[in-house]
């Protein structure tokens, strides 16, 4: 199974909060901006692809214990949203490239894994 | 254990606080945490949901060794439907609301599918109380 690690580096993605947890599996991923979706419907242990930045991200993805958050189209959250992220333990990344060819390269990477 | 938070209409960036405040709680007691997860998903959009829609409201928990018991009241505009506020899409979340990523109308949904027991009622004008009860054990009911 890829780890947070394998998805940086091969995603031309940055770590923007929980750099000391990038051990941590990535069992699938869930691409969504609507938060009630990826509350029914994101996996524990996913990768979340959004597009969203603001505070409320860091509740959802530790409630629904996702592996972490993948923000992409070059969003930034703001250093308070980063600061409670990284004492959640919460893992955010961020990427310039748009939510389509993120998702792309994502599914490629891991192909190998029972995808669902 | 009882447990009891306020929660303010409109404040977003505290939204989701007495969830995850619970759920450290209900981690450290040693459930099954797929349980505590549904607990987790269920007691959030009931939170969201006094944030999103409601004036005020308190959030009381109560969790003994059998079931948790999650009690949200809120001061607000109530549900005049509560059938058609269950269906999936229906909402009637603002402009700006829908912007932060809330609104796709499935909390309520979620929140059914994540509990064993949800309640609802509501007094047009007046408010909404939801109770959603879980219980420990997988099965037993
Ligand atoms: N506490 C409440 N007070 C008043 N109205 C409510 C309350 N909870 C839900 N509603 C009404 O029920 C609708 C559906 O709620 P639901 O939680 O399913 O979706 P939503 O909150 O609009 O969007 P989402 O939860 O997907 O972000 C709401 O749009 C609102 O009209
Ligand atoms: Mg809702």
């Amino acid at each position: 199974m890829i780890t947070i690690a394998d998805i940086v580096s091969n995603l031309n993605s940055s770590v923007l909060a929980g750099s000391d947890k990038l051990q941590r599996p990535v069992k699938g991923a869930y691409a969504s901006d609507l938060l009630s979706d990826v509350m029914g419907k994101a996996r524990e242990g996913e990768l979340w692809i959004t597009m969203q930045t603001h505070k409320n991200i860091i509740a959802v993805a530790s409630l629904k214990d996702l592996s972490a958050i993948l923000i992409v189209n070059g969003g930034k959250p703001d250093e308070d949203t980063l600061a409670t992220a990284q004492s959640e333990g919460v893992v955010i990344l961020g990427t310039e490239a748009r939510s389509f060819s993120t998702c792309g390269r994502l599914y490629k990477l891991m192909e190998g894994d029972a995808l669902v | 254990m009882k447990f009891e938070y306020l929660i303010e209409g409109g404040d977003f960036i505290r939204a989701g606080h007495a969830s995850s405040d619970i759920k450290k709680i209900l981690n450290q007691l040693n459930l099954d945490p797929a349980i505590v997860r549904r607990i987790a998903v269920s007691m959030y959009e009931a939170e969201v949901n006094v944030v999103a829609h409601a004036f005020r409201g308190v959030m009381k928990v109560n969790i003994n060794p059998e079931r948790i018991l999650v009690l949200v009241e809120d001061e607000g505009p109530g549900i005049p439907d509560i059938a058609q506020a269950m269906q999936e899409g229906y909402s009637t979340a603002s402009d700006k609301v829908r912007e932060m990523g809330f609104g796709a109308g499935m909390g309520l949904s979620n929140m059914k599918k994540n509990t064993d027991i949800l309640d609802i009622h509501s007094a047009i004008n007046r408010g909404t109380v939801v109770k959603m009860t879980t219980f420990t054990k997988s099965g037993a009911s």
